[in-house]
Formats: structure tokens, C-alpha cells, sequence
């Protein structure tokens, strides 16, 4: 495994993860350790260079509501953290959109391969199946 | 490097390796050396425990998320002792006959691939789900289709002992699943075909590949190798390269080979799909019960088959356009959800290919044409009127913006679902029948191999997997691909002797 990839813009990743799915803010710190790293394990197979682009992107959400706002992601309320967000989902840049989608994949990874996550919005897939419904 | 020597070797031990594998029994028997190649590991059955991140991880291919080379389409393709057919859901549907006449091979007639597929069909048990095993899911689809004027065929599946765990593309839990692991692979090994995982054929030389067999890393899921982690120079009379539609032609554009073969990663489909969601006023079975018991064909007409599915939370949460606060909501309906997945029938078009990167690694390059984006709108429409039909409240479809679509609004499903709206790059899309790339044909100007897999110019390589396919399949390939791995297990069998005899005397270790 490589060099951890969010750990330098961990602040920035857990805003973008809370607006992706607002929910995340309510872990608890072990939950948080758990989704970071279902996020490290999908990028360590990665070439380093999209490791690398992914942190790039980070800091560019982090750093791009400065000139608008006048502030850094982190520091935005969740209504101008959606907005900055969608800017990026619909820019008219097919790489900005591939970039944020990558992101919000990684994200929605993290958080919803927990075990957690799954019984919290109900799915009871059993390996004994019908045999587990009765 | 180790030095290792045999008669035939198989690359890759999925549909088409483990069809072929079983097909040279008579060889194995008869004293020749049969040897498989397999990049993935053999899993033990209590391995396969249903976890969407960890059996991801340990079946496919960058598990699952295999990103074409502009980022807008992941490929699913697996990678393990099986292959795909470890991780698909057992589908097993003829190849229809105005594709296989569409294709023109000299050689390759629709009777045959159909006779070929029926033998499998019965050694896999292949059958119909009985009434009571089919969940609400399906359930609602086939009520859905019979409202809305579609019509609903069942699918045939070889299960053998389904428990209706829906784990089916995370690994059958039960081994309920009659992929090539449980049936064509253990009858070739018990007959004497050696079979080899963690091994990765790194390149092909003139009747010999350099193959590297990597450890078990630690923690990791799946047995040890069969063979010490190093490097292996392995000899072989033919090489029957079936490594899937992305491997076996990077696997050859890697390889200095003794031919030209300029359509060599051409033609590369793969029936780009999107998974769909209708939310109902109340909880269903979708989550138990085999997620695949219909589909609609309409792919002579319009270009698109439908196929009830269902998928895991990570899965489903991907293929959801948008986040945030209404994002969450749907995911929070989960018991209600009913999904239909919707692929295109893409077709070969110049561009769309398998290449190789500087390190050799395979790239997949692939653009939406006009027609495919259609194909998938008019797709989303059907099913957005299947769901309603079927009494959902509301459709989640991403070629709408934004993508829910309220029953309230189902007169408008055609305005509001529009070929406009679909963003490559916002949508997520993903392929997991992949097909193309050493085409089937006449000579090496239109195609890679001729019609019994053998390569052009290269006496002793021929090609048994979805990479044959000259154009896209239009419905689930893995009988198809069965029947013409078949071919080339025939055709080895029958030109042994002459194939075999060029073979250059064994060195030792």
C-alpha cells in the first residue's frame, strides 16, 4: 500500500463526505476511521497518479469557494457547500465532472459499504436468503 | 525464471477458460499436459461470505470499478478461479439468430452456437425459478411490463440449490451458482488438467509465455498458489489465450507477436448500463429471493434489453445521480426500492477499443455514440413507465434533471427523461458484458481470428472468450460464449497432432 492519500486534506475530505451524505456528520470518530479506510483500500490499487489527482481535487474544493465566498470549503455552510458541490457535478468541463464523480464515488464507498450503513437504511441481504425472512 | 513445460495452455480460467479446460479432457487423458493460468485466487466456499466491499475486492477486477480511459463508464469484469462467472447471476439466454447472421463469420452458423449452448445449458442445469422463488421485485416488474404493454420473458438461470440469498454478484454463498469453479473447472482438474491461480501471464513469446505467480498477500482471501511466487517461463505447444474481452487482446497487443494484425483491440462493446429505481409506498422483497428473474428484449426494435436486478447499498448509492439530502432519502427507502437495470446495444464502432498503456496495463478507450445515448433514454422512458405501471411513487432516472420523477408527472415521462440530460461524467454508467477486441472473421484485414478462435498468422494462439465477438451479443453472453470456447476445444482436440507435433523439445528447470 502507498503513501495514505487523504491524510493531508482529511478536514477538507470529511466536508465534502458530510455534504455528499449528510448523515456522516453523526459518526463517531471509529466509524470515521472505518470509512477512511475502505476509502485508502479502493485508491491503494490505484496508479499513483489518480492517487494523486484525487488530493489535487480535494485541495481545489477546499481552496475554489475563497474567490466567491471568501472563505475555504471547510468553512461554508452546508447550503453553500451544496452549491460549490454542484458547480462541480454539472461544470460544463468533462473533468470536473469525472473528477467530483470519482470523489463522490470514493465517498459513498466509504459510507455505505459499513455494515453499519447498510442496516441503518434497512438492507437484510442474508446468505441463508429466504430461509433468514421466516 | 523458472522453466515449466506443456501441451496446451490456457490462459484464464472464466466462461471461456473453464469451457475449454473441460473440453480437453480427452487430451489430459490421453497423456498430453493441459495447464490453466489463473490471474485470481481460489476462494474456499466459507470465503464467500457476501460482504459488498470485501467479496468485491476479492472476485473483480480493481474491484469492480475498472475506469474506461476517459472516466466515464466502470467496467465489472471478474477475477478469480471462475472468472466472471464467479460474480454474474447465471443468466443463461441462446444467442439471438439475427446477430449471429448480422455477424457473416464463414464458418459460424447459428445452429451450431445454439446446439453447443444446449449441451451446456443442460450440464449446468439451467431452468426456470419456480412461482414461489420469485421475489416482489421481479414480481413488480412482470405486473409492470404486463400494465404498460411490455413483454416480460423469465430468465433461464443455473442455479442448483438457490437459497435466494440476491448475493449473486458478490459470490454465491451457498454455491448454488453452476459457474465454470463449480462445474467445467473441478471435472477438468479431477481428469488431470492442471490449474495454477495468482498466476499472471505477463507476455506471450513463440509457443511460450513469462508468467509471474504472485504470494498471498497477508489477510487477503483466497488459497496460495499451486506454484512458488516468482517467475515462470512456461513452454506450450498452443496457448488458447481466454482472459476476457480486456485481457486477452492487451494481453496480445503486449506481446511481440509474429503477425500483423491491425484489428487487433478493435471492436470493443459492452452493452453500457444504468441501474434504475422506483420507490414504492411500501416495503417489498427485493433483498431476498434471485435478483434476476425477467427481462424485456427490445433490442431488434429499440435498441435495449431491460433485466430486473438488485444491488448491494454501496452499488445502488453509485448509480443514484446527485447527494446530499434527497440522495440520502432514497437510500433510506432501500426496503421499498424496486431496480430495473437497462443496457444499451451498443454496437462496433471505430475508437471504442482495448489498448495497452507504456507499462503494458490494459486501457479501454470508449465514447457514448448518439445512438447508444438514445438507446439508453428510450430505455430509462420504458422503465419509468414499467415502475408507475407497477405503482411506484416515484422513478429515479438519470437522464432526468432532476432525476426524480414523481407519479404525478408519469404523462410526461418523455419530456422529462431527454437525451439532453445525459451527462457523461454525472451519470454513472457501467458495463459488465464485455465483448470484442480479437474479432471473429475472414482474414487478419476485418478480424483477429477466424471462426474457431485461431489467430491469424500465428499457428499456435487462438483466442475462446467474449473477445471473439465481432459486434455486440444484444443479450447476456455467457452461453455463447460457452459454445464458442466449445469450438475451440474441438478444434484443438481435433488438430492436436499437427498443432502439438510443432512443438519444440522440453528444456528442464
Amino acid at each position: 500500500m502507498g503513501t495514505p492519500v487523504l491524510a493531508p486534506v482529511r478536514g477538507a475530505f470529511r466536508a465534502v463526505a458530510e455534504t455528499v451524505v449528510p448523515e456522516a456528520r453523526a459518526l463517531p470518530p471509529d466509524e470515521w476511521r472505518t470509512l477512511e479506510a475502505i476509502v485508502e483500500e479502493a485508491l491503494a490499487g490505484r496508479p499513483p497518479r489518480m492517487r494523486r489527482q484525487l488530493r489535487l481535487l480535494v485541495r481545489m474544493i477546499e481552496m475554489a469557494p475563497v474567490l466567491r465566498y471568501g472563505r475555504g470549503f471547510t468553512a461554508l455552510d452546508d447550503a453553500r457547500r451544496t452549491a460549490v458541490l454542484h458547480v462541480l457535478q454539472d461544470a460544463p468541463l468533462l473533468l470536473l465532472r469525472r473528477g467530483f464523480w470519482g470523489l463522490r464515488t470514493l465517498v459513498l464507498m466509504g459510507y455505505y459499504a459499513r455494515p453499519a450503513a447498510a442496516a441503518q437504511i434497512g438492507y437484510r441481504a442474508d446468505a441463508r436468503g429466504w430461509e433468514a425472512r421466516r | 525464471m523458472t522453466e515449466k513445460d506443456c501441451d496446451v495452455l490456457i490462459v484464464g480460467s472464466g466462461v471461456g477458460g473453464g469451457t475449454v479446460a473441460e473440453g480437453l479432457i480427452p487430451l489430459a487423458r490421453a497423456g498430453r499436459r493441459v495447464l490453466l493460468l489463473e490471474q485470481g485466487a481460489r476462494l474456499d466456499d466459507h470465503e464467500f461470505t457476501g460482504g459488498e466491499a470485501e467479496m468485491a475486492d476479492a472476485l473483480y477486477e480493481e474491484g469492480g470499478g475498472f475506469l474506461t480511459a476517459e472516466g466515464t463508464m466502470t467496467l465489472a469484469f471478474g477475477r478469480a478461479y471462475g472468472g466472471s462467472s464467479v460474480v454474474y447471476t447465471g443468466t443463461s439466454l441462446l444467442a439471438p439468430e439475427r446477430v449471429v447472421r448480422h455477424w457473416d463469420i464463414p464458418g459460424l452458423d447459428h445452429a451450431d452456437v445454439v446446439r453447443r449452448s444446449r449441451r451446456y445449458m443442460d450440464e449446468n442445469n439451467v431452468h426456470f425459478l419456480p412461482p414461489e422463488e420469485i421475489n416482489e421485485n421481479n414480481r413488480l416488474f412482470a405486473l409492470g411490463c404486463a400494465k404498460a404493454g411490455y413483454q416480460a420473458e423469465p430468465f433461464p438461470l443455473n442455479v442448483l440449490g438457490c437459497r435466494g440469498s440476491s448475493l449473486c454478484n458478490l459470490g454465491c454463498p451457498n454455491s448454488a451458482k453452476q459457474g465454470t469453479h463449480r462445474v467445467q473447472l473441478p471435472r477438468a482438474e479431477a481428469a488431470g488438467v492442471e490449474v495454477v491461480t495468482r498466476a499472471e501471464v505477463l507476455r506471450l513469446q513463440e509457443r511460450a509465455a513469462v508468467v509471474r505467480v504472485a504470494p498471498r498477500p497477508p489477510g487477503a482471501k483466497g488459497r496460495p498458489s499451486e506454484w512458488p511466487a516468482g517467475e515462470y517461463h512456461v513452454r506450450a505447444g498452443a496457448v488458447v489465450l481466454a482472459a476476457g474481452a480486456v485481457g486477452s487482446p492487451a494481453l496480445m497487443l503486449r506481446s511481440r507477436l509474429p503477425a500483423s494484425l491491425p484489428r487487433l483491440g478493435e471492436g470493443f462493446t459492452c452493452h453500457p448500463a444504468h441501474i434504475l429505481v422506483g420507490e414504492h409506498p411500501r416495503p417489498i422483497t427485493n433483498d431476498v429471493g434471485h435478483p434476476k428473474s425477467y427481462f424485456v428484449d427490445r433490442a431488434a426494435e429499440e435498441g435495449y434489453v431491460l433485466e430486473t436486478c438488485m444491488y448491494f447499498p454501496f452499488t445502488t448509492a453509485k448509480n443514484l445521480a446527485g447527494f446530499g439530502a434527497d440522495h440520502s432519502r432514497l437510500m433510506r427507502a432501500f426496503p421499498r426500492l424496486q431496480m430495473i437495470l437497462v443496457l444499451a446495444c451498443d454496437h462496433a464502432v471505430p475508437g471504442n477499443r482495448v489498448s495497452v498503456d507504456a507499462q503494458g496495463r490494459p486501457v479501454v478507450r470508449y465514447r457514448f455514440t448518439p445512438e447508444v445515448i438514445a438507446s439508453l433514454v428510450r430505455a430509462t422512458r420504458a422503465s419509468a413507465r414499467i415502475f408507475f405501471a407497477a405503482g411506484a411513487l416515484r422513478v429515479h432516472a438519470p437522464s432526468a434533471d432532476p432525476p426524480l420523477v414523481e407519479a404525478g408527472d408519469a404523462g410526461r415521462i418523455d419530456e422529462l427523461v431527454d437525451a439532453r440530460h445525459f451527462k457523461t461524467g454525472k451519470v454513472s454508467l457501467s458495463a459488465a458484458h464485455l465483448m470484442g477486441g480479437c474479432g471473429m472473421g475472414r482474414s487478419a484485414a476485418d478480424s483477429v481470428t477466424d471462426a474457431w478462435g485461431r489467430v491469424h498468422g500465428v499457428p499456435w494462439l487462438r483466442v475462446a472468450d467474449a473477445s471473439l465477438f465481432p459486434d455486440s451479443l444484444e443479450i447476456n453472453p455467457y452461453l455463447t460464449i460457452m459454445a464458442l470456447a466449445d469450438r475451440v476445444a474441438e478444434g484443438l482436440r481435433e488438430e492436436a497432432r499437427d498443432v502439438l507435433a510443432a512443438r519444440p523439445a522440453a528444456r528442464t528447470a
